[in-house]
């Protein structure tokens, strides 16, 4: 069997990475930051959890190089939606003058 | 008959399927096409996350009023109850994989009490923005979106919205609207994924599941795990996104 069993210790440190980084996180939310760097944290926080979660709970950390390759193509297409979207709403004037909820596209 | 023996030497085991060369290469197949599956639930959820991005950066100061209504105990409540769950689901697969039944079906009962659970203080939460009548738009017949707001000088009521500078009540729907789009599309995967539990449950204690053959097992725990990074990302950007506007 070449199947890669991950030890009990190794899930119980995760655990304790999430419940850490949930802790760390509702902290850091009621804390004041300059700019937008309360969102910054948080989603740090949030992406750093769910990797340890991708890599262990998951046992990405020890599948094949096909798994990887559709994880990432995943992640590559998620920046597709997010930055062409955003291109073409950034780069068009936006009334919001309007707080009727309707955004006038000129 | 002497072609059945000679199958079962070559196969070796009862639930390798035809197709296959091995076992290996049964559950390595199995592993991919849920890894496939979970890239087109992860697009059908980007979508939904790219509309919060798109009206958050719109309306900051409503979203974060509405945001601030929520209850934040329930939902650190609930993020830790699925973290605990998606511990239970891991430790499940391992003891599939060390054959001890016993503690994998403990382990399975753990995972999908917790689900339970989850759901049990999602209902509450639903129930406390059916009461300040914050379900938008008519979604409940009699009953549209109507919050009453909270005014200069009143005394504080957590019942009503407080709307920071520059937040409208219009705007505050429109995240209700993505509040409950996504944490009601969350909560259908966390039902499907209870549904799917009880079926391991069934087949785990007719001792289905083996060292050598536990792809269920391994697959609904990738999409029990998955279901928990969708809400690791919906907690923070739901409900803690305008905490620090509160002070005092």
């Amino acid at each position: 069997m070449s199947e890669h069993i991950v030890p009990v210790r190794i899930y119980i440190t995760i655990f304790l990475v999430l419940l850490t980084g949930t802790a760390l996180t509702v902290l850091a939310a009621f804390y004041d930051f300059p700019w937008q760097f309360n969102t910054i944290v948080a989603l740090t926080i949030a992406t750093v959890k769910a990797t340890f979660v991708v890599l262990y709970f998951m046992h990405v950390r020890y599948s094949s190089r096909l798994v990887w390759v559709v994880i990432a193509s995943a992640l590559f297409w998620m920046a597709i939606l997010f930055a062409l979207t955003f291109g073409d709403y950034n780069t068009r004037r936006l009334d919001h003058t309007r707080t009727s909820g309707v955004v006038i596209l000129r | 008959m002497s072609s059945e023996a000679t199958t079962a030497e070559v196969h070796g085991h009862r639930a390798l399927q035809h197709h296959f060369a091995n076992m290996e290469q049964q559950r390595e197949a199995g592993t991919l096409g849920m890894w496939v599956f979970l890239v087109t639930e992860l697009m059908f959820f980007g979508g939904m996350f790219l509309a919060y991005t798109l009206y958050r950066s719109m309306y900051p100061a409503a979203f974060a009023s509405a945001s601030n209504h929520l209850d934040i105990k329930l939902g650190t409540l609930n993020t830790v109850v699925l973290i605990m769950s998606s511990f239970t689901m891991a430790m499940a697969v391992y003891f599939t994989q060390m054959g001890r039944q016993r503690r994998q079906v403990i382990c399975l009962v753990l995972t999908l009490l917790l689900g339970l659970t989850f759901l049990g203080v999602k209902g509450v939460e639903y129930y406390d923005k059916y009461e300040d009548r914050l379900i938008p738009g008519h979604l409940i017949p009699g009953r549209s979106f109507d919050p009453e707001v909270q005014k200069e000088g009143e005394p504080p009521d957590h019942h009503k919205l407080h709307l920071l500078p520059g937040a409208t009540k219009d705007n505050v729907e429109m995240f209700y609207w993505i509040y409950f789009a996504m944490t009601g599309m969350h909560a259908l995967h966390m039902i499907i994924g209870a549904g799917l539990l009880t079926f391991l449950l069934i087949f785990s204690l007719r001792g289905r599941f083996d060292p050598e053959y536990h792809s269920p097992v391994e697959v609904i725990g990738l999409y029990w795990h998955f279901v928990d990074i969708i809400w690791i990302f919906l907690f923070p950007l739901l409900y803690l996104l305008g905490r620090h506007f509160e002070h005092g």
